[in-house]
């Protein structure tokens, strides 16, 4: 057991660090809410020049290896300023679906765009009226010649907006509620048959809906098995939890460390508040959240990074994560009373951040099932 | 022991109710996007058609003698009980309606315990008549949960006192006539000693409001900056020097002041919700947490509201709520809290939603709460305060 970062990991995340502090505050995600792309192309082609789009990718894509705990921790860095970028949705949800499921056309057409940051994806899952679990999934793709014809509305798609590809995941087979049937998608983000509408969120993160009107796509451009990609998708839906998790500790840990300063800061009845017990139980409490969010996190991660099984793991860190962000965002609100209640602070960034955090890909109720199921339940 | 209403007290509250259902437009309460429990939102404001409503509606409840129900006729009130008044908030408070605020519910109430006759006779009667908004001026940049750490003085001068200081935090000073000041007329001496209450207009010379715009993007409360505002005497309420005690007396008006019919509304609004809307196919009231969660608040919302009918009670008895104010607000509010919590996961991704769309649910209520509701265990004294007070004032507990 070594809870510590090797010396390289260290260094990582030291640069990412000082690259986002430099590039990147806090207040940024505000000032970009209401952005047409809703992100910095000057800052996203330095991130790439850093090679931070290509951590995931091999070299021979351009890429620079790197392994599920590098990426954790540049997410984990993204997640300690709010950093508003195309990184999660082309990053965890575009080259990693292609690299567990692509075929050797696709990787070369795709991964080096993305490697290089020319090329930004979005993931379309979640239909309306559907939450979490894929077997729902209803649009139709129906088979033409040569290819498929998707009709559909999904909504919750991040960077849609902004996006050259989506995957988007549609029924070939099947019913809604069937596990079979299932099938991937490269859509062409500029298809003319794609209208995508951006809806305002909680945590000013440029999610869309996105209405598919008899998109043609071509059979070359079905990511994995057709109708077996219930498989894929949980498998996909499992890192993406850990990777939102990695995020979500960043959020967690300056939100966090922000009100251990304040408490130490703020003098009320000619003390510290934080002298109070009342806010010293809450700080307290706050340090088993961060704590063990970052401890079942870099677990899960480092088990993806030695392909160990970690799908119970996953689950795990997610429920306890997503809670830990709601309770700890909303403890450091308490502590910091009023002056946190302005616009201008930065504090409630970090709580719509975590909001949306714990509902990303399954909320802790969602995942606690499924660690249920994992233990035999 | 009686849990309920007499026989006068339900023809009132269904007098009330088919007012209220005939005053307002029917849609009145969709458009209020208050949270209950929460201090940040600013609606009304927003539209000079809602504004107009809204003093329309208002004079017609003074003519009624309704916002001043429980005072003395002498007072311009109707003298009915503190129970037919809780009735009565608690309608105003469902509907959402412009029936309350910091005149009626806080400062007259608090003139009418310590003022002079002087002061009832200068301010009770326009407050009776709703002719008046006042503002709280108690915060200070460094004087929140700790109000005796105030700095704003007020020096006699004369036949005036003035004001030199800043307060924070003060909601709606900007849409107010005159600020409920609290300031230390005796910088010198020890804080319970030195402090008077006064009410200041806020067009005099030297005062200079500024806005702070909240977390949900509202304009609702500002900075007030004074500076050698001149008051006359007749201005300061009560005694010279007693205003801490005045101010204890007034946070625990203040702090009966809940808001409860607004739970019963939202509550209503999502048990409606939750029967119509789908997840994965089925109705959302058939999820087992979802009931649960359901009942769950239900349950806080029948204890929160024995909690409030229990000033009233006392009241009426001729006892003044005071540990008992602070459990009713820190129950409340704490629900606040836990109805925006428990509304968010019942919604799931849906309760990011916050812009009109067809799939946002109840008018992008849940997330705004989500964000008020912050407010609600802290302003009025924040849920540690409230704590302090149950466990050190309530059950004797000493403080070191
Ligand atoms: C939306 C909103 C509207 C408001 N409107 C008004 C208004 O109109 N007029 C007005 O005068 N004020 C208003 N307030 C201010 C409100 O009364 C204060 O925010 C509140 O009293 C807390 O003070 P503070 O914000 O300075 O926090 P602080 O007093 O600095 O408290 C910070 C933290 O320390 C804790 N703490 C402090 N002292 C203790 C203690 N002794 N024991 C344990 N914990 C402690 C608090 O509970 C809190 O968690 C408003 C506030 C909000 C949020």
């Amino acid at each position: 057991m070594d809870f510590d970062l090797t010396q390289e990991q260290k260094i990582l995340k030291q640069s990412a660090r000082d690259f986002l502090k430099k590039e990147c505050p806090p207040s940024l995600l505000r000032e970009l809410k209401s952005d047409e792309k809703g992100y910095l192309p000057r800052m996203w082609k330095k991130m790439a020049g850093l090679g931070w789009t290509g951590v995931m990718i091999p070299e021979s894509f351009n890429g620079i290896g790197g392994d599920f705990i590098e990426l954790s921790i540049l997410l984990e860095a993204m997640g300690e300023v709010n950093c508003p970028s195309p990184f999660f949705s082309t990053i965890v949800l575009g080259a990693m679906p292609i690299l567990l499921a692509g075929n050797e056309n696709q990787k070369k057409a795709l991964l080096p765009g993305i490697a290089d940051g020319n090329l930004l994806t979005a993931f379309a899952l979640t239909e309306p009226g559907q939450y979490f679990d894929p077997v729902h999934i209803a649009m139709e793709a129906a088979p033409d010649t040569d290819g498929y014809v998707l009709t559909g509305t999904k909504l919750f798609v991040e960077n849609a907006h902004v996006a050259d590809k989506i995957i988007c995941a549609a029924r070939t087979g099947g019913n809604p509620g069937d596990k079979n049937g299932l099938t991937l998608f490269i859509v062409n983000g500029k298809n003319p048959g794609i209208r995508v509408n951006r809806i305002q969120t909680l945590a000013h993160d440029h999610q869309c809906e996105v209405v598919l009107d008899h998109v043609r796509v071509s059979g070359n451009d079905v990511l994995g098995p057709v109708d077996g990609a219930f498989e894929i998708l949980e498998s996909i839906q499992a890192r993406a939890v850990v990777a939102k998790c990695a995020e979500l500790v960043g959020c967690l840990q300056t939100a966090f460390d922000m009100s251990v300063t304040y408490a130490k800061e703020r003098n009320q009845f000619n003390r510290p508040i934080g002298s109070f017990q009342a806010v010293q139980h809450h700080l307290a409490n706050m340090v088993l959240d961060v704590d063990g969010a970052r401890f079942i996190t870099y677990q899960a991660a480092w088990k993806i990074a030695r392909d160990l099984p970690f799908r119970k793991d996953a689950s795990m860190c997610k429920a306890w994560t997503g809670t830990a962000a709601r309770q700890v965002t909303t403890l450091a609100h308490q502590i910091h009373g009023a002056i946190g209640f302005c616009e201008e602070m930065n504090l409630h960034l970090y709580y719509r951040k975590a909001k949306a955090g714990e509902v990303f890909f399954g909320d802790p109720a969602y995942h606690l099932e499924k660690v249920a199921q994992a233990l035999g339940l | 022991m009686e849990f309920q209403f007499t026989q006068k007290q339900i023809d009132f509250r269904n007098e009330v109710l088919n007012f209220l259902k005939t005053e307002l437009p029917s849609d009145w309460p969709d458009r209020m996007k208050y949270w209950p429990g929460g201090y940040g939102s600013m609606e009304l404001n927003e539209d000079p058609e809602m504004v107009r409503t809204a003093i329309a509606f208002k004079n017609k409840l003074a003519e009624k003698g309704w916002l001043t129900i429980s005072w003395p006729k002498e007072y311009g009130g109707k003298q009915y009980s503190y129970m037919e008044q809780a009735i009565y908030e608690d309608l105003i408070m469902y509907y959402k309606a412009p029936g309350m605020g910091i005149a009626t519910g806080i400062a007259g109430p608090s003139i009418l315990h310590f003022g002079t006759e002087e002061n009832k006779k200068d301010w009770i009667p326009p407050i009776a008549r709703g002719e008046i908004n006042l503002w709280l001026g108690y915060s200070e940049p460094d004087a929140g949960s700790d109000l005796a750490a105030m700095r704003t003085t007020a020096i006699e001068d004369g036949d005036d006192y003035i004001i030199n200081g800043q307060k924070i935090w003060s909601s709606a000073a900007h849409l107010s006539d005159y600020a409920w000041l609290a300031a230390k007329t005796d910088p010198d001496a020890k804080p319970h000693k030195g402090m008077s209450m006064f009410i200041v207009d806020n067009k005099s010379p030297g005062v200079t409001i500024r806005p702070l715009i909240n977390i949900l993007g509202s304009h609702s409360f500002n900075e007030v900056f004074f500076d050698n505002v001149r008051v006359p005497k007749r201005n300061l309420i009560g005694q010279k020097n007693m205003g801490f005690y005045y101010l204890m007396l007034a946070l625990d008006f203040e702090r009966l002041m809940v808001g409860i019919g607004a739970f019963a509304k939202m509550l209503e609004e999502l048990i409606a919700y939750v029967k119509t809307a789908q997840r994965d196919g089925r109705p959302l009231s058939e999820n087992v947490q979802v009931r649960q969660q359901i009942a769950y608040l239900a349950t806080r919302l029948e204890v929160a509201y024995k909690f409030f009918w229990r000033t009233a009670d006392m009241l009426d008895k001729g006892q003044q709520p005071s540990v008992e104010a602070s459990a009713l607000k820190l129950i409340c509010t704490e629900l606040s809290r836990k109805m925006a919590d428990m509304s968010m996961e019942i919604m799931g991704p849906y309760g990011q939603l916050t812009g009109p769309s067809p799939w946002t649910p109840i008018r992008g209520m849940i997330p705004k709460g989500y964000l008020d509701c912050i407010s609600a265990t802290v302003g009025a004294g924040s849920s540690e305060i409230q704590r302090n007070i149950v466990a050190q004032r309530g059950l004797g507990l000493p403080r070191k």
